[in-house]
């Protein structure tokens, strides 16, 4: 798919929090002495005044400082994550609110599980690209829960990403092309009301994670007819770095073109911020003339894929926290116990 | 103006009152007074109290007071001036006197604080700072105080352990004071090791959530009986700061403090060095050594030098301070305390404040804060 | 607080909007009727840049109701001269310390129970990138 009208990254802004917490001490709590290591050593966790909202802001602000446009240009933001502060109320609306862009913009939250982010990507694109807007915010972002001692309790991290699209002329990076490749796959699901979310086992992987992320980035290179060798950096979704790693080798991407956007070895997976923040990190160091590859996936089930083509404004634009000032600034909780009062797991009443 | 005299003071012990509320702890503060001045019948009462309404869910506090102390139909409003809610009654009975309205006027300061979770307490002393810039974002009164204390001690470089003559010199007075909720010594070094409430507040370093209610009657001269041993309200005035601290010209400046201070020196045509005795509002080590500051009585950043000095003793200090234990030992029932410095003044310049007394004291310098700084209710006292 | 109150003040919790003073030019914050050097009531609005240093520091132990102590508050001293009364983030009480560089971040100042609605306004936490001189 490519819009009407030639459209581009104007800034783009990340957000990890600085707590950490050793998956050693999760597993010490669970697991049996000489249990397999966890796939990542330590992930992200909310602090107790943060949450997708917070957090949303200051990727947003990061994104509107680094596109140098007036606020007032950005006519539609969309929030995708699957930890809402409010079941029902926006967090699209306080963001637009904290960054005074209300009252003339269209506002909402989406969710697609793990690309909810990059559905608002899609959005954003759309809006900019068919002249309906002059500037679009798509922000991916989550404080990701999970059942405690569950598998997943050991990568749900918590971070994201916000991206402001404008006309690619003033880009730091165009949008070559993007597909989406959807099915009604219930791999990994949460019901209303429901504290924990549920997921089908090995059922997440084969006949979800790597079918649709195959299905999307085969179409989109098609499309393209371009090759994994033509880009210098390919980003995934990052339930685990063993998934990115395997997806990669069977598309033909290589360790190298995938080692900086693989956020997850240092945080765990952020959900609908994953890829996102994957991709912030590739912003980070890119090259004007890369080109990146980006492919989300979100349980239920579906896969985004985008072409990226960096430009030489990008050495402008990237002033501010970058992905590594944020991962860097980790500190550990003193342990399980004050990760699980932080995550609201502990029953008070 | 016409003269106002202090004739009947009357208050309850300060502590935790399981058995009496608002209306019992208030009702017989201004009957006791009423006996003390031997009148039976007043023009006007003023109540002073802040939190009748957060915490007890009682407003029109002056009514209930009025019909449980059987003055009813007396002229009756509530004054609320946040901690200085006490003093502003006194002034507003004063005033009262003073114009011509009344001949006489009884002045109450009551609160009732120990029925409440300390949380909802703690959410009912914030009500006195700013609400949307302050209090919700989680400032408590103490922390505002820290605050303060912590700045204070960054430009003095001074230590904690510095301010504890202010707590041990309440303490000392509360010992012989009936009425007071504190009643033991402390010393020095048990000052110093407190349990931090609000680093670098201490626990000793802060006044204690109580109850109490304590009353004066005032008159005109053409009211004066034989048997009154009046004392002369001077001079009373009152001042206001900003609400929020942030927004202080110098937030080491309760300038509020100082301008109310400045005025009644002026009416009364006296100065710090006039005066036998100061009741400042010491509900915190911090605001005492400012209330010094603002009152004249030390240089700024000095008030702890003085204090070291054994300046603020009630034998022979410079500036007898707490002389019946303070809001520290005796007590801060909020509302009331401006009141019991009244009440404690006109016991000294009577020369019945027993083994508190300073002696030959003939003027007091009495002073009622509210919030930090943001209002203050200054009184000069002479026999 | 009540929703209502709580919406009077998003501007300013959100994006720590002030006043500018047309008359005299002195910036305030929190908003007043009225300026609070010269008294004149020409007020526009003005948002703060949200930089600033750590003027005093205190941490509260008890916790007024909707509060969850152990925090920390600080007096800061912004760019603009102003001080400003805020919480203090992602930063060990410890490590507080007067002069300390802070900025602005936007998080969640309360919340009204499980049900209850979300309170989102300012605090302020160490500054965590220093920005490249230009």
């Amino acid at each position: 798919m490519t819009p009407l009208r030639a459209v581009g990254i104007a800034g783009y802004g990340a957000y990890v929090p600085r707590w950490r917490v050793a998956t050693a001490d999760i597993s010490a709590a669970w697991r049996p002495r000489g249990a397999a290591a966890p796939a990542v050593v330590e992930k992200s966790v909310p602090g107790p005044d943060e949450d997708v909202i917070t957090m949303a802001i200051e990727a947003a602000r990061t994104a509107l400082d680094r596109a140098r446009l007036d606020p007032r240009a950005i006519g539609a933001i969309w929030v995708g994550t699957e930890s809402k502060p409010y079941a029902v109320k926006p967090s699209a609306t306080v963001v637009a609110e904290a960054l005074g862009i209300t009252p003339n913009v269209v506002a909402a939250d989406m969710e697609f599980a793990c690309k909810a982010g990059s559905e608002a990507m899609q959005a954003a694109v759309a809006f900019v690209g068919a002249g309906m807007v002059g500037a679009a915010l798509a922000i991916g972002m989550d404080t990701a829960q999970s059942k405690p001692g569950d598998a997943l309790e050991y990568t749900a991290g918590c971070g994201g990403a916000a991206y402001l699209f404008g006309p690619a002329g003033d880009a730091l990076a165009v949008v070559e092309a993007s597909v989406s490749h959807v099915t009604d796959t219930p791999d990994f699901f949460r019901r209303e009301g429901a504290a924990y979310p549920e997921h089908g086992g090995r059922f997440t992987g084969e006949p979800s994670y790597f079918k649709h992320t195959l299905a999307a980035s085969r179409r989109l290179l098609e499309e393209l007819g371009a090759a994994p060798g033509d880009f210098a950096h390919a980003v995934f979704h990052q339930p685990v770095p063993k998934f990115v790693e395997k997806a990669a080798a069977e598309l033909g991407f290589t360790r190298e073109q995938i080692r900086v956007g693989l956020v997850a070895k240092r945080m765990g997976n952020a959900y609908a911020g994953s890829s996102l923040l994957g991709l912030a990190a590739v912003l980070d160091i890119a090259r004007a003339g890369d080109r990146v590859f980006f492919c989300s996936y979100g349980s239920g089930a579906g896969s985004d894929a985008f072409a990226f083509r960096v430009t030489d404004r990008i050495e402008s634009r990237r002033e501010g926290p970058a992905v590594a000032d944020y991962l860097d600034q980790g500190r550990r909780v003193s342990g399980y116990g004050q990760y699980l009062q932080l995550k609201g797991k502990i029953r008070r009443s | 103006m016409r003269n106002v005299y202090i004739v009947g003071v009357g208050q309850t012990p300060v502590g935790e009152h399981w058995d009496r509320g608002l209306r019992e702890l208030g009702a017989s503060a201004v009957r006791d007074a009423m006996a003390d001045a031997r009148v039976e019948r007043a023009g006007a009462l003023y109540v002073g109290n802040m939190m009748g309404g957060c915490l007890n869910g009682q407003e029109n506090v002056a009514t209930l007071l009025a019909d449980a102390a059987g003055l009813l139909p007396i002229e009756a409003w509530k004054v609320e001036a946040a901690c200085a809610s006490g003093g502003a009654a006194v002034r507003a009975a004063a005033l009262a006197v003073g114009s011509g309205a009344h001949d006489v006027a009884i002045a109450v300061g009551v609160e009732k604080m120990t029925d409440g979770m300390p949380e909802t307490v703690t959410a009912g002393l914030a009500t006195a700072a700013d609400q949307d810039f302050e209090a919700s974002h989680g400032l408590s009164f103490v922390a505002l105080s820290a605050l303060l204390m912590r700045r204070y001690m960054h430009e003095t470089g001074c230590s904690r352990e510095a301010f504890a003559p202010f707590a041990v010199n309440a303490h000392a007075n509360g010992v012989t004071n009936a009425k007071a909720m504190f009643r033991e010594e402390i010393t020095a070094e048990e000052f110093t090791r407190s349990p931090i409430v609000a680093s670098p507040i201490g626990i000793l370093d802060a006044a204690p959530v109580c109850d109490g209610a304590a009353a004066v009657v005032v008159c005109s001269d053409d009211a004066l009986r034989g048997h009154h041993k009046p004392v002369r309200v001077a001079a009373s005035a009152v001042a206001t700061a900003t609400i929020d601290l942030a927004s202080r010209e110098d937030i080491l400046t309760l300038a509020a403090a100082a301008t109310s201070a400045a005025k009644v020196y002026e009416k009364a045509r006296l100065g710090p060095k006039d005066i036998d005795l100061f009741e400042a509002h010491d509900a915190f080590t911090i605001i005492t050594a400012l209330s010094l500051e603002a009152c004249g009585f030390a240089r700024r950043g000095e008030a702890l030098a003085i204090a070291a000095k054994g300046c603020i003793g009630r034998d022979g200090g410079c500036v007898p301070l707490s002389t019946f234990g303070g809001l520290k030992a005796r007590g801060h029932p909020v509302g009331a305390s401006g009141a019991y410095q009244i009440v404690e003044a006109a016991l000294q310049l009577r020369g019945e404040a027993g083994a508190n007394q300073v002696p030959g004291a003939r003027r007091a310098l009495t002073q009622s804060i509210g919030g930090h700084g943001s209002v203050a209710v200054t009184h000069v006292l002479e026999s | 607080m009540d929703l209502a109150r709580y919406h009077r003040l998003r501007s300013a919790y959100y994006r720590l909007e002030g006043q500018r003073c047309t008359s005299c030019q002195a910036i305030q914050f929190p908003p007043r009727t009225a300026c609070r050097i010269c008294r004149e009531r020409s007020l526009e609005p003005h948002r703060l840049s949200g930089r600033g240093i750590v003027y005093s520091h205190a941490e509260v132990a008890q916790a007024p109701r909707g509060f969850a102590a152990p925090y920390v508050v600080a007096l800061v001293k912004l760019e603009e001269g102003l001080l400003l009364t805020a919480q203090l983030t992602d930063v060990e009480p410890e490590d507080v310390v007067i002069g300390l560089p802070a900025e602005m971040v936007t998080r969640r100042l309360q919340e009204h129970g499980p049900h209850g609605y979300l309170v989102y306004g300012y605090k302020f936490r160490p500054v965590l990138h220093r920005r490249k001189a230009s």
